[in-house]
């Protein structure tokens, strides 16, 4: 781990309406290099709004937004559409993005098996993959994924946090995201913030989920979502849902998937 | 050969060369609408540039900015759609364009020749101009060509990415202004979209990369005026409609194709 996590950007008493509605009210918050900020909260909280003005893209009617100076972003937005009367393979589309060593990047996203594919052809689940394997090509300081687990099924979610966590040790990037996958996301997590227009609460992941506010906008949610991802699996996909085996030397009987 | 078919061919080409990969950014940005605006009211600058006797590609230039700053202008504004306003622009600007024309003494006998283009007519010097003008649109298209792309794919993500969406736009714009300018008498005002959209329509199937999709359109842009010629000098055709036309035919042709093979 770092030992000095720098700031990458703060936002203080921030407050912003549009039109006659108000949608974030106060928000302060503060991202640092190596660290992962989760924001939830319910639809219309103003979650993507709030990713926006970190990213630049959304004024603020008051208070302090202050980036590092030329802040490297690397940007998972929750879904592009592009013009299919542009060619453009997976390929194509990630060395856009930067002069990194692309294979390596594939790889290390798992997605190496799509170089060819047109960006317009593969499925939702692959598209976030290419779209976080894009952000990589940036080498980011600061990684911002809205929604990053859509249209990835269950497992793939949790494999999914677990790759975004080891990219952060690995490059020591600073994480945000916006996650409505609560109990998936809280295990790889440093601070949650759970926000409907103003900050409910945050904190660690373990003081949040037991605070009221959090309970009472969250609180009817199943606990057996959560015993899903805190018991021990016998085995564990990689990002292809394949399935890996933590002892190679091990025989791997395929019949025995007890989920649930 | 005779030396002013060889004039011809060589301005078609350079039309071609510009207006292949300018194309394809039309259709993948969905601004066919935007070409036709900025050719359209281009007549507007022709007038003005006889009326008032200076420079015609100056006020060619000079009326294609003030179209893209007005347009720009209004990107904000919610209560037209932005069809309606380009459909009112160029319409409005043609029009005024053929009534300034007609305070121009003996100008209405070069009108044509600004609708429908004269490519025959061209001379080495204005080839010079011409093949300059590629030059500097290839310069600046390789400059913008990641930046352009990543705004095509997504302005947003562009904007998070550190590039100057406003000034890689401009600056685009600026550059199917140039072709413009520089089609006007080759094309005509009429027809320069044509040959903006139907070979990059048309190197849509028959490419798999963005690039590959640039260099197909040149090459079809370049089949066209080489039929269309032909056609012209064979039975007497008019030179700019009858290239346009033999770039219909590659796009039904490859269309068709495309069809049948799926």
């Amino acid at each position: 781990m770092q030992t000095s996590s720098r700031i990458l950007a703060t936002l203080k008493h921030v407050n912003l309406s549009l039109g006659r509605r108000e949608i974030l009210h106060d928000i302060s918050l503060e991202l640092s290099a190596g660290k992962v900020l989760t924001i939830i909260g319910p639809n219309g909280a103003g979650k993507s709004t709030l990713l926006r003005v970190l990213l630049g893209l959304q004024t603020v009617d008051s208070g302090e937004v202050t980036r590092l100076p030329s802040l490297r972003i690397g940007y998972v937005p929750q879904k592009i559409i592009i013009n299919p009367l542009m060619p453009l393979t997976v390929r194509c589309f990630i060395a856009l993005a930067g002069n990194k060593d692309i294979n390596k990047v594939m790889l290390d996203a798992g997605i190496q098996h799509l170089e060819n594919q047109a960006v317009q052809s593969i499925s939702g689940g692959e598209f976030q993959r290419v779209l976080l394997a894009r952000a990589l090509m940036r080498q980011p300081q600061l990684l911002v994924l809205d929604e990053p687990a859509q249209g990835v099924d269950m497992m793939g979610q949790a494999a999914l946090y677990e790759k975004i966590a080891q990219l952060k040790e690995q490059h020591g990037f600073g994480v945000l995201m916006v996650s409505h996958d609560l109990h998936v996301v809280m295990q790889k997590t440093d601070q949650v913030l759970c926000l409907n227009q103003h900050v409910c609460c945050s904190g660690l992941p373990e003081d949040v989920s037991q605070h009221p506010e959090y309970q009472r906008l969250f609180g009817d949610f199943p606990d057996s979502g959560l015993a899903v991802y805190t018991h021990h699996h016998d085995h564990q996909h990689d990002l292809h849902g394949n399935i890996v085996s933590e002892n190679p030397t091990q025989s791997h009987d395929k019949e025995c998937c007890k989920h649930g | 050969m005779d030396d002013f078919l060889l004039r011809a061919l060589l301005a078609g080409i350079a039309v071609a060369l510009i207006s292949g990969p300018l194309g394809v950014f039309i259709l993948w940005r969905r601004m066919a609408y935007f070409g036709d605006t900025l050719s359209h009211s281009a007549v507007l600058g022709v007038a003005l540039g006889l009326l008032f006797s200076f420079n015609i590609s100056v006020g060619i230039l000079l009326s294609s900015v003030a179209v893209a700053i007005f347009l720009l202008f209004f990107q904000g504004q919610k209560t037209q759609g932005s069809d309606t306003l380009l459909g009112i622009i160029a319409h409005s600007a043609l029009s005024l364009g053929l009534v300034v024309f007609s305070f121009v003494k003996g100008a209405n006998a070069e009108l044509n020749a600004w609708l429908f283009g004269d490519i025959l007519t061209v001379t080495w010097n204005e080839l010079s101009i011409i093949f300059a003008a590629v030059v500097v649109v290839w310069i600046l298209l390789a400059l913008i060509w990641r930046s352009l792309l990543t705004i095509t794919i997504d302005e947003e993500l562009a904007k998070v990415e550190g590039i100057n969406v406003a000034l890689v736009s401009l600056i685009y714009t600026l550059l199917i202004a140039v072709l413009v300018a520089v089609a006007m008498n080759i094309v005509g005002a009429l027809l320069i979209t044509s040959l903006l959209i139907i070979p990059a329509a048309t190197a849509r199937p028959l490419s798999q990369t963005a690039k590959q999709m640039a260099v197909v359109a040149i090459v079809l842009g370049v089949i066209a005026v080489f039929g269309g010629l032909t056609a012209s000098f064979t039975w007497d055709t008019p030179a700019a409609p009858s290239i346009v036309v033999v770039a219909s035919l590659l796009f039904i042709i490859t269309q068709l194709v495309y069809r049948m093979k799926r």
